[in-house]
């Protein structure tokens, strides 16, 4: 019996690594993420916003501002989070005692059109999230 | 050590928010893409950003690879007193760099 199992095991391990190298995220996989992150807490719409151009002409170098409706002191986190990317997670930020504001801007790339999400985490334990759906059109290179 | 472009103003109002730009010069391989020979380029890229104000933690960022090359962040600042803003990025090497500015409160 032991024998046997050894076999499966190493015939699974062998399997593995045959999977496709290059996979996009799926929905699915940032749900989860998003999950994760939340837990049971409520996740509602609101208070966050994710600011990106809906139309992008290319993806390599996207222009984001995530933002929280309240005082930096009672931000714990804010996520972001790719659904079309390669790898889902973008960015993750938190916030000391002398931020200004819970406010970040950066450039972001993007593979294909998709959802961008922020979700924010707040000191009383309430998650907001906001999200955009942008079409690209000259998608960040992936291949060369 | 990599080049790094920061703007700050020099004199601030005690209290109030103001905004610091960091354009940093990094390729963020992102470890997706093959070369020619079709062999996969090794990621390389600045995972971590933290940006302290006389030591005391303003703002901790995790960046992916979806952070496009040549980084540019931006964030906002409140201080109450004179003092130097240090903004540390660390990149897959381990490698970490420091650029400082000195920030006057009028």
């Amino acid at each position: 019996m032991m024998r046997r199992r050894f076999l499966v095991l190493g015939g699974a391990g062998l399997i593995v690594p045959l999977a496709p190298v290059r996979t996009h995220a799926t929905p699915a996989q940032v749900a989860a993420l998003i999950n994760e992150l939340v837990g049971e807490a409520p996740l509602r719409d609101g208070r966050v916003k994710l600011d990106m151009p809906v139309m992008v002409e290319n993806g390599n170098s996207v222009g984001m501002t995530v933002s929280v409706d309240a005082p930096v002191g009672e931000v714990r986190s804010i996520d972001v989070f790719a659904e079309g990317n390669p790898l889902p997670r973008v960015l993750g930020l938190r916030f000391g005692p002398r931020a200004g504001a819970a406010r970040f801007a950066t450039r972001i790339r993007l593979a294909t059109s998709q959802t961008v999400i922020a979700v924010a985490k707040l000191a009383d334990g309430s998650c907001w999230r906001d999200s955009v759906d942008l079409l690209v059109t000259l998608a960040a290179c992936v291949d060369d | 050590m990599v080049r790094v472009l920061l703007n700050v103003p020099k004199q601030v109002k005690k209290g109030e928010p103001f905004e610091v730009k960091l354009l940093i010069s990094h390729p963020m391989e992102s470890g997706q893409r093959r070369d020619q020979m079709g062999q996969p380029i090794p990621r390389d890229i600045i995972n971590s950003f933290v940006c302290t104000y006389n030591g005391e933690e303003v703002l901790r960022a995790e960046l992916f690879p979806a952070i496009a090359a040549n980084p540019f962040l931006s964030f906002t600042v409140a201080v109450q007193e004179s003092g130097t803003l240090a903004m540390t990025f660390t990149d897959d090497h381990g490698v970490a760099q420091t650029a400082t500015a000195s920030i006057a409160v009028a």
